[in-house]
């Protein structure tokens, strides 16, 4: 489980390894205080999102999910992507509404992010990386916190390099966008050489 | 109006979805590690986008805009469903290659982008063809950086021998970074140099740029 965690965090990092959410990752990084609010935004709907699509997968749409009604043959897992979209979609509207009603301070300081992170493909990208590996609940469980948290822990550093670079004296056609994409290669040539850290 | 012609070329280059609009990056650089998986992205991404795009400008006039994001990723997962399940046939190998990201083509900005900006706006043909022009502006990117990365990390382009490699006994020492992630963002970070060095009217206003004319110092 430690493993797995660590995994995720470092050496599968979503944004830095599998580029997932890369257009929020370049769009919303200008400042630390926004990546730090979008960062926790998206560990806190990852953590809820992708054990609850395990739980769905697993008890409705996988092949024999049925059979406890008399219908073995059943596979509904072609139905696995739109399901998973509507239900991160569902899950950021609800939570945007929770946050509305009891938790103000956070919510005024999340809004913003929260349904932007319904096509932020980090999301959706960690349900269908949890299909495809067959984790069971307590494993998806720690694979939706622990790619929250590196997605996270990658936008909050990538903006706080963008907020040093901002005197940099930069060839005029690499500003902004080309440079922005070169830090990101750089950090993500960083992040590969977490590929041994291990729990032992 | 732009004419056909224009709406076709024109998010090649001036208009490009991934250097200029910066949408549908994440998949850009993800498919990239050869020419064949970034063709085949390619072609799915274009079929969805001018599908989704066309159908949802059918329905443009019916839709509530309460609910209009929700049935518009209904239409593109549905028509994503049906690319993926066709590639799980008839190309099962190269579908197991791109792994999640032909169905991450559902929360691809690109697509959503345009069926949000355009589609909801103009008739079936234009926007039609507005995806297709899109759809071949992102593969152009794909494509350009596929053969980048495939060339200089292996040698081969499509599998075929281009530079013989050390291993085989030829001169080419593989270049074994261009395979790897960072390599995706080097590649297209100096794409995006290239690009707006050729079009100086894409550079970006520095937000804090030096004054050049000093103000006068008044007590």
């Amino acid at each position: 489980m430690t493993e797995l965690f660590l995994r995720s965090v470092f050496s599968e990092n979503l944004a830095l390894s599998f580029f997932l959410g890369i257009c929020t990752f370049l769009a919303i990084s200008k400042k630390v205080g926004t990546a730090v609010g979008l960062g926790v935004a998206v560990i806190a709907v990852q953590t809820i999102t992708v054990p609850l699509n395990q739980l769905i997968h697993d008890r409705l749409l996988s092949a024999g999910a049925w059979a406890w009604a008399g219908l073995p043959d059943v596979d509904l897992s072609f139905l696995s992507l739109i399901t998973f979209i509507g239900l991160i979609a569902a899950v950021v509207q609800v939570l945007e509404m929770i946050l509305d009603r009891y938790f103000q301070p956070l919510y005024r300081a999340l809004g913003v992010f929260l349904p932007l992170i319904t096509v932020n493909c980090a999301i959706l990208g960690g349900s269908l990386f949890m299909l495809e590996r067959q984790y069971d609940f307590g494993e998806s469980v720690v694979w939706g916190f622990g790619t929250g948290v590196g997605w996270a822990l990658a936008i909050i550093a990538f903006a706080a390099i963008r907020e040093r670079l901002r005197y940099a004296d930069i060839p005029k056609g690499l500003e902004g966008l080309g440079s922005a994409f070169i830090v990101a290669g750089l950090m993500s040539m960083g992040f590969t050489a977490f590929a041994g850290v291990g729990a032992s | 109006m732009p004419s056909t012609i224009q709406r076709l070329t024109n998010p090649l280059v001036a208009d490009n979805p991934i250097a200029v609009q910066i949408l549908g990056v994440c998949s850009a650089l993800a498919v990239t590690t050869s020419l064949i998986t970034a063709l085949t992205m390619s072609a799915a991404l274009t079929v969805v986008l001018s599908l989704s795009n066309a159908t949802i400008s059918l329905i443009r006039r019916h839709v509530p805009t309460a609910i209009r994001l929700i049935v518009q990723i209904t239409i593109i997962a549905s028509l994503v469903i049906v690319a993926d399940q066709l590639l799980k046939a008839y190309a099962f190998e190269i579908s197991q290659r791109l792994s999640i990201f032909v169905g991450l083509i559902v929360t691809n900005c690109l697509v959503l982008g345009r069926a949000e900006s355009f589609a909801m706006r103009n008739p079936v043909w234009p926007s039609f063809l507005d995806g297709l022009g899109n759809g071949l502006g992102y593969s152009l990117i794909l494509i350009i950086v596929g053969s980048i990365r495939e060339l200089f990390g292996a040698g081969t382009l499509l599998g075929l021998v281009v530079f013989r490699t050390v291993e085989d006994g030829g001169w080419y020492q593989p270049l074994g970074l261009m395979l790897l992630a960072p390599s995706a963002f080097l590649v297209i970070g100096l794409l995006v140099w290239l690009i707006r060095s050729w079009r100086t009217e894409q550079v970006e206003a520095s937000p804090y740029a030096v004054r050049t004319k000093p103000e006068p110092a008044g007590e």
